[in-house]
């Protein structure tokens, strides 16, 4: 990136190479018109530090050696792959005619896929001599894997987190301290994550010399889209392997919820080259578009620059951001990953909304069904499958294979999940079983 | 950037003018709509009376990650009680009519609103408005290539910041990029009141001129006359703006605020003209 030209020399090489490259290759800066570094000058310098150390740490076989065995030891990698034929029932058609597979991140260390990056990015932070790691976290699955890194690692850890997160994921917090990090609710803004990741930029230019800033997703200014993205690309890659081992070949879909969209990257990323495969990303829809209050990017936003990268946006007419809305923290966020904007508008991944009260059905089932309790977030994905599942069944389909990325398990969720149906007590007034 | 020299900067013209009289000019800046739009007006020509020699009017904006809570909080005040990003236009319009066309009006800006307005319609309107420019603290030249053309079409100023952690090679890029003046941010921070003002302020500021600036201002942390006198030593220009808007943020009757922050902006108007002669005493 560091050109002499302020127009940039990047810019035109990234669309020669989309014309000829691999989509699953793409670098950075940018994806199509979308990415870029919309920040401050002063992080400049830091930014290309640490493209420069991601890139030699990619070719160095010790660093992947490393990254590897925590992958193996720490984490529990590979993750299972799991048939989910009793959840798949529910999608209708004759038996079997539909087959979900889940790839199951919600077994990883920490309860998440946001592990994967965030040992990618500690392990970094050690190559690069920094001692103190910031990180934002909404639902606070990625704030709780930097706390883990941290502590794994012995880096002071600070964690910005919005007030009104702090709250609907108490536990989480609890969790970051017990390992030893310091939370900081923010109270300026709409007090989420949006509001979390200013108040990490800000301490970030403000401590750039001994802070690395642990970004938990596929947002920002380059190179953190293309870095999360190789971080998180083993999802796809094993899930791969693993649906070739299981059914003999590829899915005929792949889904997963996008809040910044990593872990949609991540498991996208192994088919973006593959025609067969259809690719659905699925937003929260809050409680509805009409409504206003959601957080679905592609049906309600417009392309604009927000945390240092352009992509989709929900802005007003003055290019204010607006706040977002989801039942899950997780996906709570204005603007989403310029690489989905890039896909979106290649056309080369399909992305739809999921209502809170669509999400929160899916999320039952699952536990109902499978045994296995998810991320709120997650059940976006599930919900989207099913939504997807019905329609090939109704176009006559009989051999449908879906595999869904189950980004998390919903531990932290079932406080609100309790409220949401009714199942504790004295809470068990009003909304009752939606 | 072959235009750049057949434009006539007007910042960089009043700042030429200053230093010919020996002496850094005073930056002033207020947000437009705190605390709504008439009086955020009535603010700012306060400010002119009072001695600022350059006006920066801040566009408020729901994610201002250069800001401290000052401005953040002023910003959301703004954002509250109704303030658009045209009411910029009104406001650099009201400081060119007061002053005669003598104190340039340039707007400070991050950038999704500018975009969102379009690019070149921005440029466009705030020239029309009698404006000189723009400041765009998120936006570097790497990816500015719409508002070079646009700036260069209208003849307006761009003023790129620079940063304690900036390269050399960077100061060179942003100094050829900019136009009026550069920016140069004197500590590794946001903006807010500082006890000191970084050392490394001097050094960048030579270390920037050595890249090639024409001109070069100092923000983030000066707040008081003295401040403003030490870093007039060295800038062609001191750039104020959390002190200024502190003023404003309180919950005094209006004409009392106003008053506070003429009596600020006159102990800094006074701190930039005598930064330059030997004791401050004597000059008084
Ligand atoms: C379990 C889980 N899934 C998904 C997300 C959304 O993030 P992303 O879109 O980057 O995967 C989060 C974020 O907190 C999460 O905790």
């Amino acid at each position: 990136m560091p050109s002499s030209e302020p127009v940039s020399e990047a810019l035109s090489q990234t669309l020669a190479h989309q014309v000829l490259g691999r989509l699953a290759d793409q670098s950075g800066p940018y994806f199509g018109e979308f990415g870029g570094r919309y920040v401050p000058e002063a992080l400049i310098a830091a930014l290309d530090e640490l493209e420069t150390e991601y890139r030699k740490a990619l070719g160095d076989p010790s660093f992947r050696d490393e990254l590897a065995r925590l992958h193996r030891e720490y984490t529990g990698r590979p993750s299972p792959l799991t048939e989910v034929p009793r959840f798949a029932e529910h999608v209708g058609g004759a038996p079997g005619a539909v087959r979900i597979f889940l790839k199951r991140e919600d077994l990883n260390h920490t309860g998440s896929h946001k592990i994967n990056n965030v040992l990618g990015q500690a392990l970094l932070v050690r190559r690069m001599g920094k001692t103190r790691v910031i990180a934002e976290t909404g639902a606070g699955q990625h704030g709780v894997a930097t706390a883990t890194a941290a502590a794994l690692l012995g880096l002071e850890c600070v964690v910005y987190m919005g007030e009104e997160d702090t709250r609907r994921q108490a536990l989480n917090v609890a969790r970051m301290r017990l390992l030893g990090a310091e939370v900081v609710p923010v109270t300026i803004g709409t007090r989420t994550l949006k509001d979390a990741i200013n108040e990490a930029l800000r301490d970030w230019v403000t401590n750039v010399e001994t802070t690395h800033y642990l970004l938990g997703t596929v947002t920002g200014p380059h190179p953190f889209p293309e870095m999360v993205r190789e971080f998180h690309r083993i999802i796809g890659e094993e899930a791969r392997e693993q649906m070739l081992e299981r059914v003999g070949r590829l899915p005929d879909v792949v889904a997963a919820c996008v809040g910044g969209g990593s872990n949609a990257l991540g498991i996208f990323n192994a088919f973006l080259d593959e025609e067969s495969v259809a690719l659905y990303g699925f937003e929260a829809g809050g409680e509805g578009i009409e409504s206003g209050r959601h957080a679905a990017r592609f049906s309600g936003g417009a392309p604009g620059v927000l945390h240092g990268a352009r992509s989709y946006l929900l802005q007003d007419a003055d290019g204010q951001t607006l706040p977002s809305h989801s039942v899950s923290a997780g996906l709570d966020y204005p603007s989403v990953g310029p690489a989905h904007a890039w896909l979106h508008d290649l056309g080369r991944a399909t992305y739809e909304p999921v209502t809170d009260v669509e999400a929160m059905e899916a999320f039952r089932l699952l536990c109902r069904t499978e045994g296995i309790i998810p991320a709120i977030e997650s059940a976006h994905a599930l919900a989207g499958a099913l939504r997807v599942g019905r329609s090939a069944v109704a176009e006559g389909r009989t051999d449908q294979v879906i595999l869904v990325n189950l980004s998390g398990r919903g531990d932290k969720d079932v406080a609100t999940a309790a409220t949401w149906f009714g199942l504790i007590d004295d809470a068990a007034q009003g909304e009752g079983d939606q | 950037m072959s235009t750049m020299t057949t434009i006539t900067s007007p910042t960089g013209t009043r700042l030429a003018e200053l230093r010919a009289q020996g002496r850094a000019a005073l930056v002033g800046y207020l947000p437009v709509g705190f605390p709504d739009v008439p009086r955020s007006i009535e603010a700012v020509l306060t400010m002119v009376d009072a001695g600022v020699d350059v006006v920066e009017v801040g566009v408020p904006y729901t994610d201002p990650v250069m800001d401290g809570p000052v401005i953040q909080r002023a910003a959301e005040a703004a954002l509250a009680a109704g303030t658009h990003v045209r009411d910029v236009l009104g406001l650099v319009e009201a400081v060119a009519e007061h002053s005669g066309g003598r104190v340039p009006a340039l707007v400070m800006s991050y950038w999704n609103p500018v975009l969102r307005y379009g690019v070149d319609a921005f440029a466009r309107d705030l020239a029309v408005a009698g404006g000189a420019g723009l400041i765009t603290p998120d936006l570097i030249p790497d990816e500015a290539r719409e508002w070079i053309a646009a700036s260069d079409a209208h003849g307006l100023d761009r003023v790129f910041l620079v940063a304690p952690s900036s390269t050399p090679e960077r100061l060179r890029l942003t100094a050829r990029a900019s136009r009026g003046f550069v920016y140069a941010a004197s500590t590794m921070g946001v903006t807010g009141a500082r006890g000191k003002v970084g050392e490394r302020a001097e050094k960048l500021v030579a270390d920037t001129r050595a890249a090639g600036a024409e001109h070069v201002c100092v923000g983030l942390g000066v707040s008081t006359g003295p401040q403003a006198a030490e870093v007039g030593r060295f800038a062609d220009g001191v750039i104020v703006g959390s002190a200024l808007v502190k003023t404003l943020l309180d919950d005094a009757p209006w004409a009392d605020r106003l008053d506070a922050l003429g009596r600020l902006t006159g102990e800094l108007a006074d701190g930039v003209r005598h930064a330059r002669t030997t004791t401050p005493e004597a000059a008084s």
